[in-house]
């Protein structure tokens, strides 16, 4: 996304956890799905939901509730998985509802303050003010890191 | 030019040409005689140069240069071969690797190869430092060097194979008298003239210009002859109208080497051979160019063809599952048909994604013959079944594991030449890597015949890293006992040597190998050599897995690891050291409960005083794993859980079932210790 700075506007998927707005690139987005049914994948961290066959490729699937520690919630109507691709993988979000896409001025991003609501400063690159909007600009790369195996308590 | 379309090519066909040197130096260090090699050698430099220099690859094309140089040389036998000379041809070759392989990952292919085209350099000069004290006088006659002609590389080659067989060459530069009128004419009588005493090879101008008159007075041909140049000189003078002639040998330093340098009597002997092989080869290469049509096809296209059967392989899965529910025949009998047609482009796909091990294995004799010379054994390696063919996934990976084990068998197996003696063996070494297909898998075995396992010093290391007790010890076989050198946390090897044993052990490779669903053994005799075993599945991409079901989840146990199923009562459950076994046949296996492994959510613990088990094995311990309710045998296609979830316990992949759902593929391995 730094790249992304020098340009005068740019263009971010909008979505929704509890109360708080969320922003993250557009380029990265690859697509937004309805729930699918998940598989569970043992012996990962809480927030891995598990797996799902998105079009024929396995995609593992994070909750970004339980990533950030917020309260999890029974999927609705209205929760979305948010598809992105990093560099290495392809990773589902599920969030609470994806909103809007929206072009916001690069100048109106700004550093993090100290302390953004309960989530890990680790993971926001930014905030963006646009209107009455308060958009928290995530860096996807913290979180979403790899998950190295967990547990080995073998047997 | 844009040259950045035939980018991949340049790199696959230099990989090729590069392999080629490499295989025919080897051979060329065994048979050193064998001129028709070094001529093998220097088509695959020469190609690789011209190619080189077309895509602007300057360092390239200036290290294979002299590599050429050098190998023109040994060919003209002013060099003779020594390991010396080898090993700087071999690591310009490696150089050269180095070079495509920064090319392939995006660089520039620069590299500072000065200091070996230096050695190279000494290398030819070495062998021609005769040429230059005895460099012979001939006519330096009126004619200045910038009026002699240049050759292209097969002007060259004609040159200095003539001077090999007897002949010289002349430019013979002829002036026409300026009042000349019939120009065209004159050259034609010149050329006849010429064309008796010898051979024409080049003109300047063309000949196409001379016959149209378009030139001033002077022409200058290449001649390759018997006849002396006063001769020449005379015949030419006879016909009228021309102002003077001017006969000079060819004489460019790289030539003047050739010419007089050699020892007739030695060349005479050599060139014919050469030449033959020459000719012989191309007529192999025109044949095997009709016979055989190939295309070249980007691996990459092969993979996504690869994806979509899958796709299709899925939804075959889904027609199956709903043909079965709606009986109707005549969907049955297409949905058959449809799985028939769909198997046999399923083994055709897998059969083109199929390269042989030859390209794994071609890379081991050049290691082995460095190995050998940084321990100072002789050793000869023995390749058998190159041509047997593999998954393109399996071939990726099954390289670094090979390579640790032919480390090994170098390192701690074979013995150093005066301990060999000592033990009335050959002084040589050998190692054999035996490739071969049964039934569906494929087997690597390497066997040497050097020191074997040494039963007490396995037996007492393996106490002394805990491995197992000493009670236990007492008991093993000694088929037991080489196993122990697979278990992790061992290393024979006194001393950490740089070559093998660096702590990292055999117990990487067997993972390794286990990784790709193969087994690994190995068989030793004390004192007369091991065997290593590895076996392989053929493909990684489809296989055949037994589905259970776990409360509501779909595991996938594959079929390979499978001995058989069971249906036990709870009664049969024992229990030994907290852990639950039953007898199987004799044997006291251990009971694992999937469910609890898997940490599955119970839904309702009603116990059935009947469990479903299924029986997996790994190499020869066999275990019990309890699940809910088995649901069938499937061929499913392998999917990995992508790189965001690095190794999960226990699971080795996933699937995507006939329903779209995705089930996860259980790592037996992992479950059995």
């Amino acid at each position: 996304m730094t790249d992304k700075l020098n340009q005068k506007e740019m263009k971010v998927i909008v979505f929704q956890l509890l109360d708080m707005e969320y922003a993250i690139s557009v380029d990265i987005v690859q697509s937004i799905e309805k729930v699918l049914s998940i598989t569970r994948v043992p012996k990962t961290p809480a927030y891995v939901k598990g797996v799902i066959n998105l079009r024929g490729i396995v995609t593992p699937i994070v909750d970004l509730r339980e990533r950030f520690g917020l309260t999890s919630k029974e999927m609705d109507d209205s929760t979305r998985i948010i598809i992105v691709t990093l560099d290495e993988f392809d990773v589902g979000l599920i969030v609470d509802a994806a909103n809007d896409v929206l072009d916001i001025p690069v100048n109106a991003i700004e550093p993090q303050p100290e302390v953004v609501g309960s989530v890990e400063s680790d993971f926001i690159s930014g905030v963006a003010k646009v209107g009455k909007h308060l958009l928290v600009m995530l860096n996807l790369d913290k979180v979403l890191e790899p998950v190295k195996r967990v547990t080995s308590d073998e047997l | 030019m844009d040259t950045s379309q035939y980018l991949e090519m340049f790199i696959d066909e230099s990989k090729e040409h590069l392999q080629a040197c490499n295989e025919h130096l080897l051979e060329l260090e065994k048979n050193p005689l064998n001129l028709a090699i070094v001529n093998e050698v220097f088509r695959s430099a020469h190609t690789l140069k011209g190619m080189s220099a077309t895509m602007g690859y300057e360092d390239i094309a200036d290290l294979t240069h002299m590599m050429e140089n050098v190998l023109d040389a040994i060919r003209n036998s002013k060099i003779r071969v020594t390991t010396e000379i080898l090993d700087v041809v071999l690591q310009a070759v490696d150089y050269l690797e180095e070079m495509v392989m920064d090319i392939a990952s995006g660089g520039t292919g620069k590299k500072d190869v000065t200091k070996l085209v230096e050695s190279l350099n000494r290398i030819e000069v070495g062998g021609a430092v005769v040429a230059e004290t005895a460099a012979a006088v001939v006519l330096e006659d009126e004619v200045s060097h910038e009026d002699s002609l240049s050759y292209d590389g097969y002007e060259m080659t004609v040159i200095s194979q003539s001077f090999e067989q007897g002949f010289s060459a002349f430019e013979i530069n002829v002036k026409l008298r300026d009042d000349c009128l019939l120009k065209a004419a004159r050259v034609y009588m010149v050329f006849e003239i010429l064309e008796k005493s010898g051979e024409i090879i080049k003109s300047e101008p063309k000949v196409e210009r001379l016959e149209n008159e378009d030139f001033n007075e002077t022409f200058t041909v290449a001649l390759i002859t018997k006849e002396d140049a006063d001769v020449l000189k005379a015949k030419v003078l006879k016909v009228s109208e021309i102002e003077s002639v001017t006969v000079i040998p060819v004489k460019t330093d790289y030539l003047m080497r050739d010419a007089d340098e050699e020892p007739a009597k030695e060349t005479e002997s050599i060139a014919p051979t050469s030449i033959d092989a020459e000719t012989k080869k191309g007529k192999r290469n025109s044949g095997v160019q009709s016979g055989n049509k190939t295309i070249r096809v980007n691996i990459d296209r092969l993979d996504v063809l690869m994806n979509l059967f899958e796709e299709l392989i899925i939804d075959r899965g889904r027609l199956q599952s709903i043909a079965s529910e709606i009986h109707n025949p005549e969907l049955n009998e297409t949905v058959e048909r449809i799985t028939r047609v769909s198997g046999d482009l399923q083994s055709i796909i897998l059969n083109m994604r199929m390269i042989p091990v030859e390209t794994v294995f071609n890379r081991f004799p050049k290691m082995v013959r460095q190995l050998a010379r940084d321990l100072n054994k002789k050793v000869e390696l023995e390749i058998i079944g190159a041509e047997t063919e593999l998954d393109r996934t399996v071939i990726d990976e099954i390289g670094d594991p090979l390579v640790h084990l032919i480390r090994n068998a170098l390192d701690h197996g074979i013995e150093s030449p005066a301990e060999r003696v000592a033990k009335g063996k050959p002084e040589e070494g050998t190692v054999t890597l035996r490739a071969y297909h049964s039934g569906n898998h494929v087997f690597i075995e390497l066997e040497d015949d050097g020191a074997g396992v040494n039963r007490e010093r396995v037996l007492a290391k393996a106490i002394k890293s805990g491995i197992v007790t000493k009670e236990a010890a007492e008991s093993l076989t000694d088929r037991q006992v080489a196993e122990l050198i697979l278990a992790s946390g061992f290393s024979t090897a006194e001393k950490i040597s740089d070559v093998s044993g660096r702590g990292v052990g055999l117990d990487v490779v067997k993972n390794t190998i286990e990784s790709l669903g193969g087994f690994m053994s190995i068989e030793s005799k004390e004192g007369q050599g091991s065997l290593f075993q590895v076996q392989l599945p053929l493909t990684l991409s489809i296989i055949s897995v037994m589905l259970v079901e776990l409360k509501k989840e779909v595991f996938a146990i594959p079929l390979s690891s499978i001995i058989e199923t069971a249906i036990i009562q709870t009664s049969e459950i024992m229990n030994a050291h907290n852990q639950q076994v039953i007898d199987f046949r004799g044997n006291i296996i251990p009971l694992l409960n999937l469910t609890e492994i898997f940490e599955i959510p119970e839904r309702n613990s009603e116990s059935d005083d009947y469990l479903s088990v299924v029986i997996v094995r790994k190499g020869e311990r066999l275990a019990g794993l309890v699940v809910d309710s088995f649901i069938g045998q499937q061929e499913i296609v392998l999917k990995s859980l992508g790189d965001y979830l690095q190794s999960v316990f226990a699971i080795s992949g996933a699937t995507i079932l006939g329903n779209g759902q995705v089930a996860l593929i259980v790592d037996c391995n992992a479950l059995i210790k």
